[in-house]
C-alpha cells in the first residue's frame, strides 16, 4: 500500500514540468513582475530544481508522520496586559510614504474597477 | 608596549585579558580594527556599513568604566561585526537586499541588545547573500565578498561577510545566521570557526526571517574558545521569540576549557558514511581523516554510522526553505518599509517594487515556494518534505545511539572561484549537502578548520554535530581537536593565509 502511494505521487511529480505560463502565473501570485527574458531564464532553472526536489516523494510513505518543527515545543502564553511597544512615529519611520500617522499607499482599485 | 603590536592578531579571549591587564584600551583595540578594515576591506568587501563613531563611543565608555573600577562583562571592549540580517538601531539593515537599502530599523534585535549589554563595540554590518539565500555572497544586492585566502574565490555564504571579516583580521568575532549552513560553510572555506546552536538556543527576535523552522543565529570566531564566549553572550531564553528554548545557556566556555585538557577517553565519535566519497575533494577528505587520527590519539573511539535518508535532505530542504521564505518575504510589499516603485495601483506597485528590489535567487525561491504551497501540490511537495524531515531525525536518533557526536567534512570542497556556479543553482546548492541535515533536525553543529588542502593550499573544514541541547559537546570535542591541530600549525589556521595587500 505504501509503495503504491510512493509510485503514484512520484509519477505525478516527475511527469510535471513548469510551463512558461505556469511560471508567469506563480510570479503574479507572488507579486513579482516578470519580463519575457526573466521568464526564459528563471523558467528553465526552476524546472531543473523542481525535477530534483520531486524525489522527496520516493520515501514519503503514508506511515511516516510529518515534522513541521525540529524541536518539540509547547504553545506560549502571556497575560493580556499592555507592554511598551514602538511609538507610532517609530513604526512609520521606515515607510516609503506616511500621512496623518498612517501608512500611505497608492490607489487600491484600478480604472476598470 | 615598546614595539608596535598588532592587536588584531590576538584571539578575543586574549584581547579581553590584555585590556584587563591594562596593556591595551578598548579604544586602541577598536581603532586597530577600524584601521585594518580601512586598509583591506576595499579588496575583501566584508562590510556593508561601518559604525565607526558608535564603536569608538562604546569603547570609550568601557575604558572609562574600567578606569573607574567597574565590574565589566567578560567580552567588554572586544569589538564585533554583525551580519546584516540582525536589526540594529542607528545602523542601516538590508539583509543584503536592494529592497531594504537605506532602511534604519526602529528597534534592536535581542542579540543586538545582548551585544550592547555585553559592552562590545559594534564595528559594522557584514555582507551576505540576499536574505541569506546563497552559499557564496554572490547573491548580495551590493556585490560579493572576497575570500581573504584568495580574493578571486568565494568566502562562502550566506554569511561570507562575517567569516571573511574574521579571517582578514578585521574583527575577532562576528554574528552569523545558519539556515542550511550559512555559518558553518563560510567558516569552512575561510579557515575559521562557526557554530549553529540548537534550534531555539538563541533568540531570533529581530533577525530578518528566511525559513522560520530552520533559522538559527550563532557565533563566528577564529578559535573555539572565542566562539564559546560569544555563544554564551548570545544564548538564552527570550519571551519575544516564541520558539526560544526556556532552558539555561549551555556551558560552552567550560566545555572548551575541558576540551583543551586533551583527554577524550570514552568519547564515541561517529563518522557519517553518506557524507564522503563522490563529490568530495581529495584534500578535504585527507584533512578530515587526519582530524579523525587526532581524535583517536586523544583517546576517542571512532565508529562509522549510516544515515540513509540524508540522500533526500537536499531535496526536502529546497522545498521547505522556499515555502517558508515565500511566506516570510511577503512583508516586503512597498508599504511599511523599504523600496517603493510607483506603478498605478498598490497591486501593480508591489509587483514592480519586488521585481526591482529582489535579485534572481530570491525570485527563484519565492516562485518555487509559491508553487510548492499551491493547492493540489502541497501534500506532494511540502508535506512529503516534512516527512523526509522525520526520517532524517530518525537517522540522527539512531546514529546518536552509537556515538556522542557525529562528524563529517563541513562542505565537500575548498572555496571555488567567484562566478563559477552563479548560473547553476543546483551546483550551488550542493555546497550545503553536509550542513543541511542539522537544520532539518534542529541539532547543533560546529565547523572548525581541519587544515589546508594539499592540492590548492585552501582551507577545509571539519564538522561536529551533537544531539539537540548538547551544544557543549561541540565545544569540548572542537577545542580538543583544535588544540591538537594548532600544535602542528603553530597557531590558528587563519595565520597561515597569505598576507593581504594593505592600502
Amino acid at each position: 500500500m505504501v509503495r503504491g502511494f510512493d509510485a503514484c505521487v512520484a509519477t505525478r511529480l516527475w511527469g510535471m514540468s513548469l510551463e512558461r505560463a505556469d511560471v508567469a502565473r506563480l510570479a503574479a501570485l507572488a507579486r513579482i513582475d516578470m519580463t519575457d527574458e526573466d521568464l526564459d531564464r528563471l523558467g528553465g532553472q526552476l524546472n531543473a530544481i523542481v525535477d530534483s526536489v520531486a524525489k522527496v516523494a520516493e520515501v514519503a510513505g503514508e506511515d511516516v508522520p510529518a515534522t513541521s518543527h525540529p524541536i518539540p515545543m509547547a504553545n506560549v502564553h502571556r497575560p493580556d496586559v499592555v507592554r511598551p511597544s514602538l511609538s507610532q512615529e517609530a513604526a512609520l519611520s521606515g515607510a516609503p510614504e506616511a500621512e496623518d500617522g498612517r501608512f500611505r499607499v497608492p490607489q487600491i482599485l484600478g480604472e476598470e474597477a | 608596549m615598546t614595539a608596535p603590536h598588532d592587536w588584531t592578531r590576538l584571539s578575543a579571549a586574549q584581547m579581553a585579558a590584555a585590556m584587563k591587564a591594562g596593556e591595551v584600551t578598548s579604544v586602541e583595540l577598536t581603532q586597530a580594527h577600524l584601521d585594518r578594515i580601512g586598509a583591506v576591506d576595499g579588496d575583501v568587501h566584508a562590510f556593508l556599513h561601518l559604525n565607526t563613531e558608535g564603536a569608538l563611543a562604546t569603547a570609550r565608555e568601557v575604558d572609562e568604566a574600567r578606569a573607574a573600577g567597574e565590574d565589566l562583562p567578560p567580552l567588554a571592549g572586544v569589538p564585533i561585526a554583525i551580519k546584516d540580517i540582525l536589526v540594529t538601531r542607528g545602523m542601516p539593515t538590508t539583509a543584503g537586499s536592494r529592497i531594504l537599502e537605506g532602511w534604519e530599523p526602529p528597534y534592536d534585535a535581542t542579540v543586538t541588545r545582548k551585544i550592547r549589554e555585553a559592552r562590545m563595540p559594534i564595528l559594522g554590518k557584514t555582507n551576505m547573500d540576499e536574505f541569506a539565500m546563497g552559499s557564496s555572497t554572490e547573491h548580495s544586492g551590493f556585490g560579493p565578498t572576497h575570500n581573504p585566502w584568495d580574493l578571486d574565490r568565494i568566502p562562502g555564504g550566506s554569511g561570507g561577510g562575517s567569516a571573511a571579516s574574521i579571517a582578514a583580521w578585521e574583527a575577532p568575532l562576528a554574528i552569523g545566521s545558519d539556515t542550511g549552513g550559512s555559518i558553518r560553510q563560510p567558516a569552512s572555506v575561510t579557515g575559521t570557526v562557526g557554530v549553529k546552536p540548537t534550534y531555539g538556543g538563541v533568540s531570533r527576535y529581530g533577525a530578518i526571517a528566511l525559513a522560520s523552522s530552520l533559522d538559527q543565529l550563532g557565533p563566528c570566531a577564529r578559535t573555539v574558545e572565542d566562539a564559546a564566549m560569544l555563544h554564551e553572550v548570545m544564548g538564552g531564553h527570550d519571551p519575544m521569540d516564541a520558539t526560544s528554548l526556556n532552558e539555561p545557556v549551555p556551558g560552552c566556555v567550560e566545555a572548551a576549557r575541558q576540551g583543551r585538557e586533551g583527554d577524550l577517553a570514552g568519547v564515541r565519535v561517529g563518522v557519517i558514511k553518506e557524507l564522503s566519497g563522490e563529490g568530495y575533494q581529495a584534500g578535504v577528505e585527507q584533512r578530515f581523516e587526519e582530524g579523525l587520527d587526532k581524535l583517536r590519539a586523544l583517546g576517542a573511539e571512532v565508529v562509522e554510522v549510516s544515515c540513509p535518508s540524508f540522500e533526500y535532505a537536499l531535496a526536502a530542504y529546497y522545498l521547505i526553505l522556499p515555502s517558508e521564505a515565500s511566506s516570510n518575504l511577503a512583508k516586503f510589499d512597498s508599504v511599511r518599509f523599504g523600496m517603493r516603485v510607483e506603478k498605478g495601483t498598490i497591486e501593480r506597485t508591489m509587483g514592480a517594487t519586488r521585481a526591482e528590489g529582489f535579485g534572481d535567487e530570491v525570485k527563484r525561491r519565492i516562485i518555487l515556494g509559491t508553487y510548492a504551497l499551491s493547492a493540489g501540490y502541497y501534500d506532494a511537495y511540502y508535506g512529503s518534505a516534512q516527512k523526509v524531515r522525520t526520517l532524517i531525525q530518525r537517522d540522527f536518533a539512531a546514529a546518536f545511539e552509537k556515538a556522542d557526536v557525529l562528524v563529517s567534512p563541513t562542505t565537500p570542497t575548498t572555496p571555488f572561484k567567484l562566478g563559477e556556479r552563479i548560473d547553476d543553482p543546483l551546483a550551488m546548492y550542493l555546497n550545503d549537502v553536509a550542513t543541511i541535515p542539522a537544520n532539518l533536525a534542529g541539532i547543533p553543529g560546529m565547523s572548525l578548520p581541519s587544515g589546508v588542502a594539499p592540492e590548492d593550499g585552501l582551507p577545509a573544514g571539519f564538522q561536529i554535530l551533537a544531539p539537540a541541547h548538547e551544544d557543549a559537546r561541540l565545544y569540548r570535542i572542537g577545542a580538543a581537536l583544535e588544540k591538537a591541530l594548532a600544535e602542528d600549525w603553530g597557531g590558528p589556521l587563519a595565520a597561515l593565509a597569505p598576507e593581504l595587500e594593505v592600502s
